[in-house]
């Protein structure tokens, strides 16, 4: 079986290499169609290959979780009439930031019962704890290293921020939330929220491995992307829903760092970047700058509190 | 595992291959390449998989299940959302694809 991750890493390469050459024929209008399909023939390669993989565990799950979010999705963007396709992508683009943001939690999760083990990295005048724990340690994940673990946070604060984000944009758009919602003073109270985010996943990479600190982290981050959507107008979302796609992107690639992934990481980056290119690109087919949309929104009253 | 410094290269070079594949995008495309990039990030499912594939304690499993139902979502819906919007790009002659 020795050939067997040789082939799956086979697969990845494909995948990514489809990826590219699928993104490359998307932007000429005559390949355009042709793109998808290489691209989708990458992921197919991609999620069978991942099955294959020798140590997974959980594997009805896997399946079942695949099935129920494929044919969800199918049905709801077959059925979906085509003005309602900017949502659509907002919606499953969040899709993608809040995947990226569990796979964060999931990662730090299981390191929390493996911070009793991590305390004598991080305070090596315990030596004593060192070799107790080290002699009972859990085997089931192995210790992430501060860059993985570091990444890892930054991935899982861009993919709360994109997941929420993107929702609040697919609520406008679906003319649930029609209002914009300003405040008074909202630039500084969303740049302390995000302020609180980045110093909890500072003390997370920092080895705090604590389960109140994570909690903070995601409902913080969570919230930032809430707060820095609703106050933009429903006919800028397109561009923030580009955005939001390169922030899934670089989630995506980050996440794809902790778990050793390349395929992710490339797929996630050329997004990141194309992604944020096509935002400016966008930006400008709407004669706005990309801090206009963002930031334009507030009015005299609330505007030049902060910055 | 990958090693540092490879891994920055690839950041790198993915990076620029990104801003590069893009670069000369007219702007009808814009947003079928939006949501073509979108299905292309629902590679986040293979890693929500591995995630659900290594979890152990019943919250790990919860969180890893919810992650690769979403991983599924964004694959799924981004790929039939994108090749709605490119349906419209349909060569009046033949099929599409006969062109490589």
């Amino acid at each position: 079986m020795s050939w067997l991750p040789t082939l799956v890493q086979a697969c990845y390469f494909l995948a990514a290499l489809l990826f590219i050459l699928g993104l490359k024929r998307m932007s000429s209008p005559r390949t355009a169609r042709g793109g998808i399909v290489w691209a989708g023939v990458g992921m197919l390669v991609a999620v069978l290959a991942t099955f294959a993989l020798p140590d997974m565990q959980n594997r009805g799950l896997i399946l079942a979780a695949v099935l129920i979010g494929v044919a969800a999705a199918w049905w709801s963007g077959r059925r979906v009439a085509m003005t309602a396709m900017p949502q659509m992508v907002a919606l499953y683009n969040g899709m993608g930031g809040g995947a990226a943001a569990g796979i964060g939690a999931a990662e730090l999760v299981a390191h929390v019962q493996r911070a009793t083990v991590a305390v004598p990295d991080t305070y090596p005048l315990r030596p004593e704890n060192w070799v107790t724990e080290a002699l009972h340690q859990v085997p089931a994940v192995a210790p992430l290293s501060p860059v993985a673990l570091g990444l890892g946070v930054l991935g899982a604060l861009i993919g709360a921020v994109s997941f929420s984000g993107s929702l609040v944009a697919f609520a406008k758009l679906q003319g649930w939330m029609d209002r914009r919602f300003v405040f008074p003073g909202q630039r500084v109270v969303n740049l302390l929220v995000l302020l609180l985010a980045v110093v909890h996943g500072v003390m997370l990479a920092a080895g705090h491995l604590e389960s109140p600190v994570i909690l903070a982290f995601f409902v913080l981050s969570l919230l930032f992307g809430l707060l820095m959507t609703l106050p933009i107008g429903g006919a800028d979302m397109p561009v923030v829903i580009s955005l939001y796609n390169a922030f899934t992107g670089l989630a995506v690639a980050f996440e794809g760092y902790v778990l050793g992934n390349e395929a992710m990481i490339i797929a996630g980056m050329v997004v990141g970047a194309a992604g944020t290119l096509l935002t400016q690109l966008m930006a400008k087919a709407m004669n706005r700058s990309l801090g206009n949309v963002l930031f334009g929104s507030f009015g005299a009253a609330a505007g030049g509190a902060a910055q | 595992m990958i090693d540092g410094f490879v891994a920055l290269y690839i950041f790198m070079l993915a990076a620029f291959t990104g801003h590069e594949i893009i670069a000369r995008v007219p702007v009808i495309l814009h947003t079928p390449l939006m949501s073509g990039s979108n299905f292309v990030h629902g590679i986040v499912l293979v890693g929500a998989m591995i995630a659900l594939g290594h979890a152990s304690t019943p919250f790990e499993i919860g969180l890893g299940f919810v992650a690769v139902l979403l991983g599924a979502g964004n694959a799924a819906g981004g790929y039939v959302v994108t090749e709605r919007m490119l349906e419209m790009f349909k060569p009046s002659a033949g099929k599409p694809g006969d062109k490589a």
